[in-house]
């Protein structure tokens, strides 16, 4: 790594060598100004809407009043994580929490990877540069749009798949959105029509980078289609498959609040209330910054867990941690 | 790749079924995009009777029309146009200066501060402690608050900082024995250079912004203060009447409307997505392989 070390200013203080060699704070200071300037803006970003907020997690543990500050707020330990735990709505929201991300793991999960190999296997490049282009497109559309859409197409009076449930599967013609029933499969199949295809392109990627000769050598020894794929082209995307596996499951507990909250009625709401729209409900609209921050704070730290919980088993598993 | 060496019948098949599928599913993502277009074109008695349709039979522009003569709407486009500008210049500018020191390895601190940056990719603060935040700064129901509190994204902040690792540093040595000051080097050298990738982010960060609900949601009450994307939440929702009825006019297309406004929504979007595309891929990846 120490090639990559590029030297200080020439300006400065004779060139120490090694980055990493120590440099008394002042001198590097100094040496450093414009660069540590630079840098300031950002720390400010960082520092007040990101480390704020986080000593702004004791409140968590107060009786918060906005009036009296988070000094002047009165402690009271774990109260509002007992009240949770304790609670009515705590079981409900562990279960549509942990319904949804499984849900999310059997049908989202794997749906990029699936598409991704579909598409390595298909052979027509320009089709394949289409479909890509047209598959990535709802990546890039707001939530807000993907439920105005699924508002509109299921539709009672003219909606296309309320037409279509009852013109061709002879269901019954009923608002959709607005069953509890419903609510579960809509959001992972806006899920699957926003995320599969963006998600390809990191499968795509790691697809690109397998050697041809393998194949070439494969086919020599009489290997098929079906085993060049078992033996080659899976392969090359485990390590891959493992790193996004990981990532997700820190994200399980994250129900995408936005997508959540703008399928939410007050039909669905025993189905549709998850961890985030809870404190957004609770904390924001009903003024209980303490008990939700305390909600929050629970969810946040189980993500963590799950992190580095998955990380651990897949080194376990003998595959290579994302760190 | 271009030679078929398949040609037993179970791959022809394969072959078959794979295009059949794959072009069903581009079709799946599009066909709801071409058919809101549609019908925001049409008029309410085809929407309301026609199941499904790609071209309207009688082309009318009435919901455009009242779209463009109602002080909302006009209102939450200028807004929300005027937001996701200023918006990005500031996460751009936030985002790069930010960036270059901490590509320098040699930078005393800087682990410090990367590993400050990452953690906040694991844990954070959440929704509440954020909202409060926001609310004693006083950004409540201003602007701002659709902008600063999402001012670096740090997955954008790590990739750009791994591009900067990547330039050749011989022009920058370069520049700094020809008597060039490290602010001097990083506007006339880096940030040149640098031009593909700043188009790259402003897009995502462009979008961002302009798709950005929760913002609005949690940090914006007054409704003369509505961006675009609540307008459209409002319209198409469940208690759309209601919004509905705030709207200074008497006779509306009521569900042309609700097309209309979507399309008006995700026009801007599909008008950058082939710049988008061009580089979103390499954006993408950039992040994923080094460090």
């Amino acid at each position: 790594m120490a090639t990559d070390l590029a030297p200080p200013p020439v300006k400065a203080v004779p060139e120490p060598g090694r980055g990493s060699e120590k440099v008394p704070i002042r001198t590097a200071l100094r040496r450093y100004r414009w660069l540590y300037l630079m840098l300031i803006p950002g720390l400010a970003y960082f520092a007040v809407f990101k480390y704020l907020p986080m000593y702004g997690l004791t409140i968590a543990f107060q009786d918060f009043v906005p009036f009296l500050g988070y000094s002047g707020s009165e402690w009271v330990g774990f109260k509002h994580f007992e009240d949770l735990f304790t609670g009515p709505d705590f079981g409900r929201l562990l279960s549509n929490t942990l319904i949804l991300a499984l849900l999310t793991v059997i049908f989202v999960f794997p749906a990029p990877i699936i598409v991704a190999l579909m598409l390595n296997e298909l052979r027509v490049n320009v089709l394949k540069r289409s479909v890509q282009s047209l598959i990535y497109i709802p990546h890039f559309l707001s939530w807000t749009i993907v439920a105005s859409l699924t508002y509109l197409l299921f539709a009672v009076d003219f909606g296309v798949i309320a037409n279509f449930i009852q013109g061709v599967l002879g269901g019954p013609r009923t608002d959709y959105v607005a069953q509890a029933d419903w609510f579960r499969p809509i959001i992972i199949m806006q899920t699957l029509w926003k995320a599969t295809g963006w998600g390809t392109i990191i499968y795509l990627a790691a697809l690109a980078g397998v050697d041809p000769n393998l194949y070439e050598a494969a086919r020599m020894d009489g290997a098929g289609r079906w085993r060049q794929f078992w033996h080659i082209t899976l392969p090359a995307i485990r390590p891959t498959i493992v790193v996004m596996a990981i990532l997700t499951s820190g994200n399980l507990l994250d129900s995408s609040f936005e997508q959540i909250w703008l399928m939410t009625n007050s039909l669905n709401r025993s189905v549709a209330d998850v961890f985030d729209s809870y404190v957004y409900y609770v904390g924001i609209t009903q003024g209980a910054f303490s008990y939700s921050t305390a909600v929050g704070l629970f969810k946040g730290l189980a993500g963590v867990v799950l992190i580095f919980g998955s990380n651990w088993l897949a080194k376990r598993l003998g595959q290579r941690g994302l760190f | 790749m271009s030679v078929n060496h398949y040609k037993s019948l179970g791959s022809r098949v394969f072959d078959t079924l794979n295009i059949v599928l794959l072009t069903g599913l581009a079709l799946i993502t599009v066909l709801p995009l071409l058919y809101v277009l549609a019908g925001s074109f049409a008029t309410e008695s085809e929407i309301a009777t026609r199941p499904f349709f790609l071209w309207p039979e009688k082309f009318v522009t009435d919901t455009y029309e009242y779209i463009f003569g109602t002080g909302t709407f006009v209102r939450a486009l200028i807004t929300t146009v005027c937001v996701t500008a200023v918006g990005t210049v500031v996460q751009v500018m936030l985002t790069f200066t930010m960036a270059y020191p901490l590509a320098k390895r040699y930078l005393p601190g800087r682990a410090l501060v990367l590993n400050l940056v990452i953690f906040t990719l694991v844990f954070s603060g959440g929704m509440v402690p954020t909202y409060l935040v926001v609310r004693d700064l006083g950004l409540l129901d201003s602007y701002w608050a659709l902008i600063l509190p999402l001012a670096i994204n740090p997955f954008y902040l790590i990739i750009v900082k791994s591009f900067f690792q990547e330039l050749p540093q011989a022009l920058e040595e370069a520049a700094r024995i020809d008597g060039c000051s490290e602010m001097g080097v990083f506007f006339r050298i880096v940030l040149p250079l640098s031009k593909p990738i700043i188009a790259t982010f402003s897009l995502f960060y462009a979008v961002g912004i302009w798709n950005d609900y929760v913002s609005p949601l949690l940090y914006i009450d007054d409704s003369s203060k509505w961006t675009l994307q609540v307008l459209v939440r409002q319209l198409t929702s469940a208690d759309a009447e209601n919004a509905l009825a705030q709207l200074d006019s008497v006779f509306f297309p009521a569900e042309g409307l609700k097309f209309a406004v979507i399309v008006i929504a995700t026009l801007p979007i599909l008008l950058f997505y082939p710049f988008l595309q061009k580089y979103f891929a390499k954006g993408v990846l950039i992040g994923s392989v080094k460090e």
